[in-house]
């Protein structure tokens, strides 16, 4: 018996992010219909093919149903509630970072991303988004002399016309599911990156979303393009303030790894994700899946999702070419009254693909935690192998783990392997730790990252020392 | 000998001790004091209560005090926790030593030598300056480095265990160790390292407690005094002989002590 008490003081360090940027917006009104898509797509002066993208999109968005399989209960999300545009003003157009709006600057210096020439991150490039445009994106000329396209996707809409038309949506389509479809219809902006043939990208990029305001949705859409035998490791960090209200954030994130590429994509997930009794937080439905479009090519997704009030989210692979290679690495913390359903789709299509599935849950407080995963082997994946780990770590008695682990298999000539475990911390090991001069917070954050060190073995050096120091903060006082 | 450390100030003064566990009383008026320079040893039956007790005075939370003191350097440390305890300088050796999956043992005694070094106002270790001390540390417990890099006691036998607990009491350099069982499921080579480890680390200024069955220990380091108990109390203390005479006569011989009181 873990004392409660002890438990319910642990988890009360506050939010760092949760300060609001006071600045002057451009919202257009609440509400979605036809107009506002098309208001949206004038606004970013965007080409037809791609107005007709989202109308299309938004046609079928009416028809389907919020999906209800997933194990979280939420009050209903009213979709004529909410602002699907809203930017910082500032000037038409901005050629330096030195026209930035300094409060924009300073927020994400407070968020440590500081943007400007004197501070910026050395060895990481860094595309800023604050609400539904990009500010700004690091380091973009250097990467230039490597033909790196490093930019915000209206820009990329803009400047590179071909290679959205090409790509877009060609991994993730409009029709794919709800969230997916009703992103595909207003998203504001977010990243895009094309590594050409051959190169191996000298820095490692990332995008910091921040979400500012409390009325308006958050859709960002990501596309990383990696051309025969190239490779790219790429970030992702997301904050947002405290509100007592829910704010949705439906992102898509679609990866094309082509022969012998490789793509590297990890993401510390911070959202707001409410207080102690559930009041606010981010509603976090994402759809994020990777191609493995050519031979021997390689797409490695690692998560560490510590935020959000509710995080639906399942980054996948489809693996066609032969040979290639998907990995899913992923923590899932969840305290308080936080819901979590994520896991990953391993697809398997092509013969002598591979796939490997690390998943590592943690549920304190009153917070549910489920891994969803399936497994699907084709009929041409001879030779195809996955391997499944999907461990779950209980913290006191009030929280709950689950796994559904679905797998099929079209072929026999392929190998599926799965492994679960459940375990929680127990009294004793804290009181060895503690008999140590370890105190019991310490104690309890080396047991967790202890359990998850396959996963943060798997991110980035700087990425997995804070990826650490969150899950500490996370579950200060929750745990007794 | 006795009456010349006896000079000094008590290290651990148990008095009149009573504890239970879930309202089930375990210790039922325990007294003890160890001096430094002293070896303790307790021996008794299973269920005895020895074990519990070394438990209560590192400070396990599911026991609790319903009578009587534990004082450390002369402080009531009833009310500390555990790692308040530990880096003072109290260290219990495990009779079965938890397995902690992923935490790796490196930097488990790092943290942990650190904690201590903190409270002793000694600066506190890198990784680099850590396993320079570790490396020494190990050769008293003949421990290889490979055990370093593994999860805290994970996969251990019960031998490597045991001297992982003695690595730990090197590093901690505690005022008190209380050593439950140390001795227990270790075979005649690994008893003799134990031994012998516990011995080097151990001084003038320091007090054991050996908890153990076994006249064996005993014959490596021979105790300034024997305990014996029974249903949560002491029932006879004596020299390092009664070991011997409780070897030869058996717990049975002890009962007619309470039959006696």
């Amino acid at each position: 018996m873990v004392n409660e008490n002890l438990v319910k003081d642990v988890v009360k360090e506050p939010y760092k992010y949760g300060f609001v940027t006071d600045i002057e917006t451009e919202k257009i009104e609440k509400g979605l219909n036809e107009d506002i898509i098309k208001l949206i797509s004038q606004k970013k002066e965007e080409p037809k093919f791609l107005l007709d993208f989202r109308l299309k999109a938004f046609k079928k968005w009416q028809k389907m149903k919020e999906p209800d399989w997933a194990a979280l209960g939420y009050k209903k999300i009213d979709y004529q509630d909410i602002i699907y545009y809203s930017a910082p003003k500032q000037k038409e157009k901005i050629s330096s970072l030195d026209e930035v709006d300094p409060k924009l600057l300073e927020t994400f210096d407070k968020l440590g991303i500081p943007l400007t020439e004197q501070k910026k991150l050395t060895n990481v490039a860094v595309d800023a988004v604050f609400d539904s445009v990009s500010i700004a994106t690091t380091f973009r000329e250097e990467l230039a002399e490597h033909g790196v396209i490093f930019c915000s996707i209206s820009e990329a809409v803009k400047n590179h016309a071909d290679l959205i038309e090409k790509y877009l949506g060609t991994v993730v389509p409009a029709s794919d599911n709800y969230f997916a479809a009703l992103n595909s219809a207003v998203f504001s902006d977010g990243s895009f990156v094309y590594i050409p043939k051959g190169v191996t990208c000298p820095m490692d990029l990332s995008s910091y979303f921040r979400i500012n305001s409390g009325d308006s949705g958050q859709f960002e859409r990501t596309l990383i393009i990696a051309e025969e035998s190239s490779s790219v490791s790429y970030l992702e960090g997301c904050t947002a303030p405290m509100f007592d209200t829910n704010t949705l954030h439906a992102a898509v994130v679609e990866l094309i790894a082509l022969d012998d590429a490789s793509i590297k994509y990890s993401t510390v997930q911070n959202w707001y994700a409410g207080d102690e009794e559930g009041i606010g937080g981010i509603f976090n439905f994402v759809t994020k899946r990777g191609k493995c479009l050519g031979k021997r090519s390689k797409i490695s997704w690692s998560q560490v999702e510590t935020g959000s009030a509710i995080t639906w989210k399942y980054p996948s692979c489809l693996l066609l070419g032969e040979e290639s290679v998907g990995e899913f690495y992923s923590v899932a913390l969840t305290n308080n009254l936080q819901q979590a359903d994520t896991g990953t789709k391993m697809i398997h299509i092509g013969p002598k693909t591979k796939s490997t599935i690390v998943s590592k849950g943690i549920s304190a407080g009153n917070s549910k935690n489920s891994y969803r995963g399936l497994v699907k082997m084709g009929t041409k994946a001879t030779g195809s192998r996955n391997y499944s780990q999907c461990d779950s770590m209980l913290i006191g008695d009030q929280a709950s783990a689950n796994t559904f682990p679905y797998i099929k298999s079209q072929q026999p000539n392929s190998e599926i392997e799965h492994e679960a475990s459940t375990c929680r911390i127990s009294e004793d090991q804290l009181f060895y730790l503690q008999s140590r001069g370890i105190d019991f917070e310490e104690a309890v954050s080396m047991m967790v990252s202890g359990f998850c060190r396959d996963v943060f073995n798997q991110l980035p050096m700087e990425f997995a020392a804070e990826a650490d120091k969150l899950l500490a903060l996370k579950l200060e006082g929750s745990v007794g | 000998m006795q009456s010349k450390m006896k000079e000094s100030d008590p290290i651990l003064e148990v008095e009149n001790l009573s504890a239970s566990t879930d309202n089930l009383p375990i210790l039922k008026g325990v007294s003890l004091t160890v001096y430094p320079g002293e070896i303790h040893a307790i021996m008794g039956r299973n269920g005895c209560g020895k074990s519990t007790l070394s438990k209560i005075i590192a400070g396990h939370p599911s026991y609790n005090i319903t009578n009587g003191d534990i004082k450390f350097l002369g402080e009531n440390i009833n009310s500390l926790e555990p790692e308040e305890r530990s880096q003072s300088g109290i260290f219990l050796g495990f009779q079965y030593p938890i397995e902690i999956p992923g935490v790796s043992n490196l930097e488990f005694l790092r943290v942990s030598t650190n904690a201590r070094r903190k409270f002793l106002n000694k600066e506190e270790l890198d990784t680099f300056d850590f396993e320079e001390l570790v490396k020494e540390k190990l050769d008293i417990v003949k421990m290889d480095h490979a055990f370093l890099s593994r999860s805290v006691n994970q996969g251990f036998s019960g031998g490597e265990k045991k001297r992982n607990e003695i690595l730990q009491m090197a590093l901690l350099e505690p005022k008190i160790a209380i050593l439950d069982e140390t001795d227990s499921g270790l075979d005649i080579d690994a008893l003799r390292i134990v031994a012998s480890g516990i011995k080097k680390i151990s001084n003038a200024q320091t007090g054991i407690i050996l908890i153990t069955h076994y006249q064996r220990l005993l014959d490596e380091i021979k105790p300034n005094y024997v305990h014996v108990m029974s249903d949560g109390q002491i029932i006879k203390t004596g020299e390092s002989d009664l070991a011997l005479e409780l070897e030869e006569k058996g717990y049975e011989w002890t009962d007619n002590f309470i039959k006696e009181t």
